[in-house]
């Protein structure tokens, strides 16, 4: 399809922060044109979990993100539900000793004071929960809100239901540059060709800083590298996410080492995923054997059974994040016409929901459902001088 | 737990691992040789089981004389020790060691299982051959149909055929190997049918190129055929497989010379075999997994890219045989000896005592190898895959079968959700996500997508189908077990 030469707002990205973008735009009443430079879904929302966590996150900014998109994938979004796999399935999460048990029963009721549903479980009901479980764990807590989703699926289908609202969708168009109108930015120059807009969103991921850098201001989105491994198809063994309670130190962490901690989870086709590694080192596409060898001894750990299961295939991708760790949603006051919505992390998938309407309501000149202040994109700029 | 250090590692014993094994350890290399089956031979030689001798050990077989030639040296290699033959094991991984050199991680592919472990090399020669290529067609998976090189594994490796009437269809001179060695087991031949038509293939090879013991082979063919009565139809294609359970009765269309069936010409023949030959697949993970560069072959399969020494993109690792594109067992032979010697050399032990190593040599080899590849190249434009086979599917048409993903689900996937290239239809859709992990879809996914598009399959389509970081399955145990300190520095 050839590009539009306008749009009300220009969407870069199609992964799945950009199609819930374009999509809650579109129900906005906006022209929305989506330009892609890969394949739809190309990037890291098809090298994920696809799983939509309460359970991973402190009380604070990021919590309130996913609890408003927790609440959106419920109610406006439920009725698409089926067509992305949506399936509540719960989180477990599981200490082995009674020290990390003691934590994460402070962790569950600073939670729980915010609002999120959670229980504690003892170490004979974690059996009845899941009975291939290790049995002499110390305890853990379950999160009936934890979700999952099948991510391509959800960014395929949202770009239908934009595109079914008038949106139009561009892959093999890469963003090179921007037209500008002194600090405005008016429009996306592509592979293919200008389209002007009054409005442009840059919801490329990973590739955020780059796209950003493209009009100038820097936006600090920086690649951590992550692995997933999947079993053979087996008859269901494990029904909720189950992870040691060490995750969540490991996804606020800013060590740049190499950290896994066992996430395990069995899907609809019965394969079992197996995570998950976190490790600063660029873009390296380079196969880590040491990575999956830590990954399977502690997914064993969890689940003994595990041993003499066959691992089919393993993949990575690379998580978007900011030094700070919260994703970057909003205007950018340096470049007028310019919005993010990159940088979610190792959460992009679940976060999607509640950063398109967020980012519709802010491109609309409505009021947003949650405060932006937290993410908004100049909060690295170093200070002036004092 | 196997530790080995060695100058060359090799993976795969057919054809072109066998011959690389041999003339490697011939010139004096310390050589490891990695083979998933349990004898020599690969897809091409396969035997009865070696512990049981039988007399007629050899029959059916051409070359047979070359292969236990290249076996007793093999074994002769194993004996002094120069080699270390690594049967029933499989490689699952491919790694660059510091700071040069290859480690390959080894996992038992047999049961009971031999210990699995580490290989370090020097040097690796990759020949891990291909497989059949197949198409879906409705019916495809009914009982009582199989691939054509799965026809004759079953006939070479245990003599046995799977049924009493058997059709054989697809395209290329393999079919009739497949037929005549069906007819010698008894199985009735209904009909051979040949997609394309040969005489293409025949003014191709009489012009262009010369091989004389493929003349050969296609004059006792023919004699085979006329001995058994087996009916060979020209620009005849198997559209539709029916049954119950199993296998019933095959629709034959007449074609035309893309493959597009003929209105009227259809006809039902009963039958409980179906053997489909659409020409190889070359098993590419290693080659990818060891971040080799890789092209589309004038067959459409994805393959190593190699120079004129077989040397490939990736540091340390050469490739030989189907993997460089699909040739047929001389040339896999060929091909072995030529990596072994320019391996040897680039080692620098081409002088060692008993090598006849010498650029002479390797001159000539290059020499016969383009020529083998011209002939493999006319084969190759005379029995094209037709380029619309895709019209003879239903929606129903199962395109994945571990996943059950039908036609129709993927051209939903291309009109509702706009997947346009093999990666995204498997996002998507699910092919090629199961057991197999797209060893059997992916060449049809490929093409399936590519026709969305309305373009050419290309290397990317293949290539997203053909990737797969664990070049075989490989226990979580094993996984956890791996020791990272038992890797010598090549
Ligand atoms: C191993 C792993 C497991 C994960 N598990 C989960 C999970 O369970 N749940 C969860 O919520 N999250 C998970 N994540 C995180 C999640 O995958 C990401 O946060 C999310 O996919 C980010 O989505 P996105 O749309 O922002 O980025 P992407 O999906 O990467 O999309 C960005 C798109 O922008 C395009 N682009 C870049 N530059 C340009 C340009 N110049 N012009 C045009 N287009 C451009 C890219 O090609 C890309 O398609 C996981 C991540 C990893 C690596
Ligand atoms: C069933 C069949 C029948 C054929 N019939 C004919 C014919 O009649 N005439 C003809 O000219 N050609 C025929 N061919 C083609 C011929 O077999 C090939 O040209 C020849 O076998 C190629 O030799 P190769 O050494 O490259 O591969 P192969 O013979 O396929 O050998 C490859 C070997 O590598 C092993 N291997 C692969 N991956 C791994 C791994 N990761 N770890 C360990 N081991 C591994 C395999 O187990 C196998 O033993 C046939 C092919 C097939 C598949």
């Amino acid at each position: 399809m050839s590009l539009p030469p306008t749009a009300d707002v220009v969407v870069i990205g199609a992964g799945a922060t950009g199609a819930a973008c374009a999509y809650f735009a579109a129900l906005a009443g906006l022209r929305v044109a989506v330009v892609e430079r890969g394949a739809i879904a190309g990037g890291t929302s098809s090298a994920c979990e696809g799983n939509i966590l309460v359970s991973d996150k402190e009380a604070g900014p990021e919590l309130a993100l996913a609890q408003y998109s927790q609440h959106l994938w419920r109610t406006d979004l439920a009725e698409f539900g089926p067509l992305w796999e949506f399936e509540s399935k719960g989180g477990l999460v599981v200490s082995a000793r009674p020290g990390t048990q003691e934590n994460l029963a402070a962790l569950a009721e600073r939670q729980r004071a915010a609002g999120i549903d959670v229980e504690l479980v003892d170490g004979p009901d974690l059996l009845r929960l899941e009975p291939l479980l290790f049995p002499a764990m110390a305890g853990g807590a379950f999160y009936p809100q934890d979700a999952q989703v099948q991510p391509m699926l959800v960014v395929a289908h949202l770009l239908r239901l934009a595109r079914g609202l008038g949106a139009t969708v561009h892959p093999d168009t890469q963003v090179t540059g921007f037209v500008r109108s002194g600090d405005a930015v008016t429009g996306v120059q592509t592979t293919r060709g200008i389209i002007a807009a009054p409005r442009v969103v840059n919801a490329a991921g990973t590739w955020g800083g780059a796209v950003a850098a493209l009009a100038r201001v820097t936006v600090p989105v920086l690649p951590r590298r992550g692995f997933v491994m999947v079993t053979e198809p087996l008859p269901v063994t494990v029904h909720h996410k189950v992870y040691a309670a060490e995750y969540v130190d490991n996804v606020a962490s800013s060590d740049a080492g190499l950290q896994t901690s066992p996430v395990v989870e069995g899907t609809d086709s019965g394969t079992i995923l197996i995570g998950s590694s976190r490790e600063r080192v660029g873009f390296d596409k380079t196969f880590s054997p040491r990575v999956l060898a830590e990954m399977a001894g502690k997914a064993i750990a969890l689940f003994p059974f595990l041993s003499d299961v066959l691992a089919l295939r393993s993949y990575f991708g690379f998580r978007p994040y900011c030094p700070d760790h919260l994703p970057v949603i909003g205007p950018d006051p340096r470049a007028p016409g310019l919005w993010h919505a990159c940088g979610h992390e190792g959460a992009g998938i679940g976060l999607a929901a509640g950063t398109g309407a967020l980012i519709a309501a802010s491109l609309t000149g409505a009021q947003p459902a949650l405060d932006l202040s937290p993410f908004v994109p100049e909060r690295f700029e170093e200070p002036l001088h004092a | 737990m196997t530790t080995l250090a060695c100058d060359v590692a090799i993976v795969g014993a057919g054809p072109a691992g066998l011959s690389a094994a041999v003339h490697a350890a011939d010139a004096g290399l310390n050589v490891a040789l990695v083979d998933a089956g349990t004898q020599p031979g690969g897809q091409y030689w396969r035997h009865p089981d070696e512990s049981h001798p039988v007399p007629d050990e050899g029959e059916g077989h051409h070359g047979w004389r070359e292969f236990t030639d290249l076996r007793s040296r093999l074994y002769a290699h194993e004996t002094t020790g120069t080699l270390t033959y690594l049967r029933g094991t499989q490689v699952w991984l491919i790694e660059p060691a510091r700071p040069a050199g290859v480690v390959l991680r080894l996992a038992p592919a047999t049961d009971p299982a031999p210990a699995a472990g580490t290989v370090t090399a020097r040097h690796v020669i990759l020949c891990p051959g291909g497989y059949d290529r197949q198409l879906p067609i409705p019916g495809w998976d009914l009982p009582g149909v199989m691939a054509a090189g799965g026809v004759q594994a079953l006939l070479k490796g245990n003599r046995t055929a799977a049924g009493r009437v058997a059709v054989v269809a697809g395209t290329g001179p393999f079919l009739l190997p497949v037929a005549t060695g069906l007819a010698h087991a008894g199985v009735k031949v209904a009909a051979i049918c040949e997609a394309n038509s040969p005489t293409g293939w025949l003014r191709n090879a009489g012009g262009a190129v010369r091989a004389p013991a493929k003349a050969l082979e296609g004059v006792e063919y023919a004699t085979a055929l006329a001995r058994h009565r087996i009916p060979y139809k020209i620009r005849t294609a198997v559209t539709a497989i029916h049954g119950t359970d199993r296998v019933e009765s095959v629709t034959l269309s007449r074609v035309d010379a893309h493959g597009t069936a003929i209105a009227g010409t259809q006809r039902t023949v009963a039958c409980d075999v179906v053997a489909l030959g659409w020409g190889f697949t070359p098993q590419l993970e290693l080659v990818l997994a060891a971040g080799a560069e890789t092209t589309v072959d004038v067959d459409g399969s994805l393959i190593a890219v190699v120079d004129d020494r077989l040397a490939s993109t990736a540091p340390g690792v050469t490739v030989a045989g189907e993997a460089t594109g699909v040739g047929g067992a001389p040339m896999a032979v060929l091909e072995g000896e030529l990596a072994a010697l320019c391996v040897s050399e680039a080692l620098g032990v081409a002088a060692a005592p008993g090598g006849p190593a010498s650029e002479g040599r390797i001159r000539a080899l290059q020499r016969d190898r383009a020529r083998l590849h011209r002939f493999a190249v006319a084969m190759h434009r005379a029995n094209p895959v037709p380029a619309n086979w895709q019209d003879w599917l239903t929606p129903e048409t199962l395109v994945c079968r571990c996943e059950e993903v039908t036609h129709g689900a993927l051209c939903d996937a291309h009109t509702e959700l706009g997947a346009a290239d093999a990666r995204t239809l498997k996002s998507f859709g699910r092919p090629g996500m199961g057991w197999c992990q797209g060893r059997v879809c992916g060449f049809a996914v490929s093409e399936i997508a590519a026709r969305f598009a309305n373009r050419p399959t290309s290397a990317d389509d293949l290539r997203s189908m053909a990737k797969r970081s664990l070049a075989a399955p490989v226990t979580l145990g094993q996984l956890a077990a791996l020791d990272f300190d038992d890797v010598h520095e090549g």
